[in-house]
């Protein structure tokens, strides 16, 4: 009893014994997952029966064109995310956290809604909205200025457009929170002081906040490019289901879901995972090495 | 300003609440209307959200429930008048029911995840014909139901039995034959000058569709988002789009002279797309309604759509054969269907499979499936029984200028075939999200290239299956 008590009150085993839940809620959920992913990449999975095929499943994988198109909309849809949503919230955030700004916290709530709004729910709506009928709103709209009804998303370039600006609808609220959090650890001083010498706003902007919100910046680019190679949910709703016109919106986990389950070849799509991970990885690394993470003073 | 900030407190958290609800109640509107549907998607209109009902005995003791899913609202009519008839003449063994209906693509990826994970599977489930192959992989989940099913067999269109089937056992039970037909609006026509029981051949369609484009209407619909013209024309000329054992034969010369047809029509304005992609979603039965186009082919089981989302069509539409390629073999064939299984691990297994059986194979069955749901009986016998087809109070036969009995019988013997093998669901996949709609457009892709390309990539994604 004696021994157990002074088990739980080593000063050394209780760091591990607060950490253990997590510990093992990771294990169980992730740990577990990916090495059984890692397995099933090498087998064909069917309900029952599951045997090795060796590399089958990647060999297939890289004469797939699908999944390319899957690989590509979801790099470019990474890229143009993360493109536009550093720099702008980034902006809209120092607005809002400006002393001349009026109603600032009307501001903050106002761009952070959009967040709030269940992905389900958006997705519907901007369907809806842009839908090819000709009295659908967006139409209506450009109608006022004589354009003919565009089927936005059946055509390459403005479906995914649409996908952006849904992204962009939802996410500058969350990166503007992000940035404001960043912001409130800059001195005041810095910025009086830069004022006393004369320093404009834009020079403000760009020699003090910037640099100083290098953490919150790569953390937001860090989460942004995951999000953006793992989305699936917003093109599932803008096209109503896993299938837009010639895949213009598929994505690398709409590929996986499409060949694991939809097709039931879990070992395939367990492949289309496996490569996502080690992309979404080596993105990751070389970004946070460019930047200086691995080095502890840049943090 | 504590004030503002207790009012933005509970406004927001109103705001996260609502939109956690909204999430909750639209969670399943995942329904077909915006295009990209899997290709065989044939039955799969439009059930907005998911619901769950009860029917049969909902109250005595001793019932024996099962759980149901379907795809279409429709089929649980059916379903409730079968479970309260079983109920009547069976006082021992009661049943209840408990349907529930949710869109087409979630629902059998659900029960793919159920299959896959080994739980959650229901009792009873309705399987659309294009995605049965690929749960009868591996150790297969589902009853055998051949000894059911054979003291109905004689009876019924073999076929349509055998596309349920897996060495020998038959697993699914057929709803309808489906026997593909053209729907005209005959009102578009007469003020082109046409009559449609002079358009036999695509030639004679292709004519009338230039008069019907000189009086300012579509002649019919260019579908990108589903095979169903794609596929009557091949079976017209005798082809498939998947041989036995699964392998694509997209690039056969048959193939690419119904794509480079389709691609004729659409370049000389006789067909044109339609919001939503092909004619069974809704915003497809908006644009019918309004009267814009003038055919629709699609099999038997469509005028269901006619009655329940297109009633301002009654008495405008007549049924007829489908055109066909002059010298064709056929010009008809079975598309798209439901089978129903019962799942391995249901409770009471024996009975659920006796009242599936009874309730859509038997006679009785049979006549309901016709007068519920307007789908052409498995059972032939019935196409001349007077009792259904010169039946007056029928709202099937009402609403149509012509009896599809008459079409039924005129095309019984001239039915080609489009198998459902595993081959199946990756190859309309591809000709629904990416060929069609390629070369259905303005400057669209040359109909040769393109089934080349969609032949190698299914070949390709079929490589180890």
């Amino acid at each position: 009893m004696l021994r157990i008590k002074r088990f739980f009150y080593n000063q050394k085993v209780a760091p591990y014994m607060f950490v253990l839940p997590f510990i093992i809620i990771f294990c169980a959920f992730s740990i577990y997952p990916m090495i059984n992913t890692i397995l099933m990449s090498f087998q064909k999975v069917l309900p029952g029966q599951t045997h090795f095929i060796g590399i089958k499943n990647y060999t297939r994988l890289f004469s797939d064109k699908t999944f390319f198109i899957a690989l590509e909309n979801s790099i470019k849809y990474m890229v143009i995310t993360c493109a536009l949503l550093i720099p702008f919230p980034m902006l809209f955030a120092a607005m809002v956290n400006s002393k001349h700004m009026p109603f600032p916290n009307f501001f903050k709530a106002i761009l952070y809604l959009p967040a709030l709004a269940s992905v389900v729910v958006s997705g519907t709506i901007f369907r809806l909205t842009f839908s090819e009928s000709s009295d659908s709103l967006m139409n209506e709209i450009i109608g006022l200025f004589g354009a003919a009804p565009i089927q936005w998303l059946r055509v390459s370039s403005t479906g995914f457009t649409v996908l952006i600006v849904l992204c962009c609808w939802r996410w500058t609220g969350v990166n503007i929170m992000y940035f404001i959090s960043g912001l409130k650890s800059i001195p005041r001083e810095l910025y009086e002081s830069a004022e006393i010498d004369g320093a404009s706003s834009v020079q403000q902007f760009f020699k003090i906040t910037v640099p100083l919100l290098k953490p919150t910046t790569i953390y937001v680019l860090t989460i942004s490019i995951y999000a953006g190679l793992a989305m699936f949910t917003e093109s599932f709703m803008l096209w109503n289901g896993n299938n837009s016109p010639r895949n213009m919106g598929l994505t690398i986990v709409g590929y996986l879901y499409r060949q694991g389950i939809e097709k039931n070849d879990l070992g395939y799509g367990s492949t289309v995972g496996i490569v996502l991970l080690v992309a979404a990885m080596i993105i990751n690394v070389v970004q946070l090495k460019l930047n200086g993470l691995f080095k502890k003073e840049a943090m | 300003m504590k004030r503002f900030r207790q009012f933005l407190c509970v406004f927001v958290s109103a705001i996260v609440l609502l939109s956690v609800l909204a999430g909750c109640g639209n969670a399943g509107t995942a329904d077909n209307q915006g295009g990209g549907s899997s290709g065989d998607s044939s039955e799969s209109a439009s059930s907005s959200s998911v619901k769950t009902s009860t029917f049969g005995n909902t109250s005595g003791s001793n019932v024996t429930t099962f759980e149901m899913w379907t795809f279409v609202e429709l089929h649980g009519q059916l379903y409730k008048e079968m479970a309260e008839e079983w109920n009547k003449a069976n006082p021992n063994e009661q049943i209840a029911i408990a349907l529930t209906v949710m869109p087409y693509d979630d629902m059998h990826n659900k029960l793919m995840l159920a299959i896959q994970s080994g739980t959650g599977m229901p009792d009873i489930c309705d399987v659309e014909i294009g995605n049965f192959p690929k749960f009868l992989q591996g150790d297969i989940a589902f009853m055998d139901l051949t000894k059911y099913i054979d003291q109905y067999r004689s009876k019924i269109v073999p076929s349509r039995i055998e596309v349920y089937s897996k060495g020998g056992k038959n697993y699914g039970v057929p709803t309808h034959v489906g026997a593909t037909v053209a729907f005209y609006n005959t009102d578009i026509l007469k003020a082109a000058g046409v009559d449609y029981k002079t358009i036999k051949t695509w030639d004679d369609y292709e004519a009338a569709g230039l008069k019907v484009k000189a009086a300012g209407h579509i002649m019919g619909v260019a579908e990108t988002n589903n095979s169903a013209i794609f596929d009557i024309m091949l079976a017209e000329q005798g082809a498939d789009k998947t041989d036995s054992s699964g392998k694509p034969t997209l690039n056969t010369p048959e193939a690419k002279k119904a794509l480079t047809l389709m691609k004729k029509f659409y370049d000389e304005g006789i067909d044109k797309t339609i919001p939503g992609g092909h004619p069974d979603t809704e915003e497809a039965y908006g644009a019918l309604s309004k009267g814009e186009y003038a055919t629709v082919i699609r099999p038997l089981w469509y005028m269901s759509r006619y009655l329940n989302y297109m009633d301002d069509l009654k008495g405008k539409i007549a049924i007829a054969p489908v055109p066909t390629f002059k010298d064709a073999k056929y010009n008809s064939f079975g598309g798209g269907g439901t089978g129903t299984i019962v799942s391995n691990s249901a409770k009471n297994k024996d009975l659920a499979a006796r009242w599936l059986t009874w309730a859509k194979l038997s006679d009785d069955g049979e006549k309901q499936i016709w007068n519920i749901l307007g789908f052409d009986p498995c059972n032939t016998a019935l196409w001349n029984d007077p009792s259904i087809t010169q039946d007056k109070n029928n709202k099937y036969l009402q609403f149509f200028q012509t009896n599809p009995f008459d079409v039924l019988n005129d095309i019984k013997d001239s039915m080609g075939i489009i198998k459902s093998t595993i081959g199946v669901p990756t190859v309309n996949n591809i000709l629904c999200n990416t060929t069609l709609a390629d070369v259905l457009k303005d400057d669209g892709a040359d109909p040769s290239q393109a089934l080349e390309d969609a032949q190698s990539q299914a070949e390709n994604e079929l490589a180890n299956s």
